[in-house]
């Protein structure tokens, strides 16, 4: 693969999403003011010192966002990374093994998807309290469901070829069978999945905390920064657009990505493309 | 054979029947037997023991999970949704009316939404690999990254505030003219619109191009017809299976979008009285609510089953 081959929108978000998680990794260096210290008036505008201008108590609006990129990518790839592994593993387990255990496993995330995954999520944060180990399991747990039946379709397809079989008669177990013969096999496809899952755990997270149920002040992700400053939209303080649009920005860059590695797998496969 | 057509509709009913009966199981389970002990999580660190012990009496935790699961399942099934544990009123009550608030936002969006995409995904067609496919697409792969607290903001932004063409916030109230209601919705069902919009576009311009590639739509090709008879006359027809299928899946998830746009509005409805419940830990509110959104998400689920079937002219005419 040359660099020459990717297409113009991937190189966009390849750097846009770089940006994000350089912001977000090097944030107490980047971020020109301190995350909760309040150095100014209410919602002003944006200025030399201030450049998106502060928020609803008077904090940097722009180094709120730097930290809170923090945050909201943090959470958003442990929950990706649980449930990418979570649902991988049952996934493959389920083809490999087949009979009873596929059964219970496949009618149990049957039943998880029959309910929306924000209002699960909703029922679950009832009772347990929002913190963000709890956050990263619900999620996780939940979005596992979606990665389960795609590794169990793609497993099941591999499972009956004929280097599987060689494996099996030559008394490989079924944990070589899942890691060493499915496993390297099925990356292509799931790899591709993964930036869209990622970008779903993004909006969930920050569905949450806007609702008030995700991250917990002083703590903020981008979620809970429009929370904060929805009631100044009514003045005509775009204070709130300014999270709510770095979370579309960042989804977009990160699905320009997903959408080029998508069209590669499906050329290599020699599918049409369309 | 109409009674082959019945008996798989009953099927899939009966199916839907059965898995909402497992879904109100793993709604209770959620809420009742997650570690650590509900009255403490409601109550919080500093209840004294006597709260905590009232509350438990109340709830009924002394009397093991199973009962308490078959006393509130017998309660469903006969409409009885229990009390509310912070206003101590009837759930079923005060569910009512907000039920009816939001399915009517949730039924304006779809009349706007549905024929909409389902036009805009023909048009794609037509004009597949030139500028209105391309302008469509492209819109499409952003709104889809959009939060609907995005959009709903955007508008409120621009239209209320700054045009001052509608009110940021959709109040309802009872003896309200349809009319009235009609211009308190149309913020929020725009942004409902707006969020299933470009999902439901997608797939149907993929159902349609899909049925495009079939022989005797280049048969049809050859005859001569125009391009657009084509689209309509031929391809649509055996495509509607699938683009119901799509329709429906995004009702379903307009169902849920409405949460998060009747917080954004302030608009008193299903959504809105969940997420109040959540924060105030009511757990038999947040029950009865996530469970009626699960029914009508299945039910939807259901009906896309349903209308396969009756489109599906092989099941209609068996040899």
């Amino acid at each position: 693969m040359s660099l020459r081959r990717i297409p113009i929108s991937a190189w966009i978000g390849i750097i846009l999403t770089l940006m994000f998680v350089f912001a977000a990794v090097f944030a107490p260096w980047v971020a020109p003011f301190p995350n909760t210290q309040i150095v100014g008036g209410v919602w002003e505008p944006s200025s030399s010192t201030h450049l998106l201008g502060t928020d609803n108590l008077g904090r940097d609006l722009l180094s709120r966002l730097i930290y809170g990129a923090r945050t909201t990518i943090l959470i958003a790839a442990l929950a990706t990374a649980l449930s990418f592994s979570l649902g991988s593993i049952l996934g493959f387990t389920a083809a490999v093994m087949g009979g009873w255990v596929d059964m219970v496993l496949s009618r149990f995330v049957d039943m998880l998807m029959a309910i929306p995954t924000l209002i699960f999520a909703l029922v679950v944060l009832s009772v347990l309290p929002s913190t963000l180990v709890v956050l990263v399991c619900v999620m996780g747990v939940l979005d596992a469901t979606r990665v389960y039946r795609l590794a169990r379709a793609v497993a099941v397809d591999i499972n009956v070829m004929d280097y599987v079989e060689a494996a099996r008669l030559r008394g490989e177990g079924h944990l070589w069978v899942i890691f060493r013969e499915i496993l390297p096999n099925a990356l292509t496809p799931l790899v591709a999945e993964l930036g869209l899952r990622f970008i779903f755990q993004i909006l969930l997270l920050s569905a949450l905390s806007f609702l008030g149920l995700g991250i917990q002040p002083p703590e903020a992700d981008w979620g809970s920064m429009v929370k904060e400053n929805k009631d100044g939209i009514v003045f005509g303080v775009g204070a709130a657009l300014l999270p709510a649009a770095a979370i579309a920005l960042l989804a977009i860059s990160v699905n320009l990505v997903a959408d080029w590695i998508l069209n590669r797998t499906t050329d290599l496969k020699g599918g049409r493309g369309g | 054979m109409r009674g082959a057509v019945a008996k798989l509709i009953a099927q899939r009913v009966g199916l839907g029947l059965l898995l909402l009966f497992a879904v109100s199981l793993l709604i209770f389970v959620g809420t009742q037997i997650l570690p650590g002990d509900v009255a403490q999580s409601i109550l919080g660190q500093t209840a004294t023991p006597q709260a905590l012990a009232n509350l438990r009496e109340k709830l009924g935790l002394n009397e093991p999970a199973y009962m308490r699961y078959l006393s509130w399942l017998g309660g469903v099934v006969t409409g009885d949704l229990g009390t509310s544990l912070t206003s101590g009123q009837n759930i079923a009550a005060t569910i009512g009316p907000r039920l009816k608030n939001t399915l009517f936002l949730a039924g304006v969006a779809a009349i706007i939404a549905v024929p909409l995409a389902i036009l805009l995904g023909l048009l794609a067609v037509r004009f597949r690999g030139r500028w209105p496919d391309k302008l469509i697409s492209g819109a499409t792969l952003a709104s889809i990254s959009l939060p609907e607290f995005f959009i709903g903001y955007l508008l409120i932004y621009f239209v209320a505030v700054k045009l001052g063409w509608f009110t940021s916030v959709s109040t309802v109230y009872d003896g309200m003219g349809f009319g009235a209601r009609l211009n308190a919705v149309a913020l929020p069902a725009a942004t409902l619109t707006l969020v299933v919009l470009a999902h439901m576009m997608r797939m149907t311009r993929a159902a349609i191009l899909n049925v495009m590639q079939s022989a005797y739509i280049e048969t049809a090709e050859l005859k001569g017809l125009s391009q657009f008879r084509v689209i309509l006359r031929h391809a649509f027809p055996n495509a509607i299976a699938p683009i119901v299928n799509v329709v429906m899946l995004n009702l379903a998830y307009l169902v849920v979008g409405v949460v998060v746009v009747e917080v954004i509005f302030v608009y008193p409805g299903m959504g809105q009285f969940l997420v109040d419940h959540v924060a105030k830990r009511d757990v038999p509110v947040v029950q009865a609510a996530g469970l009626i959104f699960a029914a009508v998400f299945i039910g939807l689920n259901i009906v896309a089953d349903v209308v396969s079937i009756l489109a599906n002219p092989r099941l209609r005419h068996p040899r």
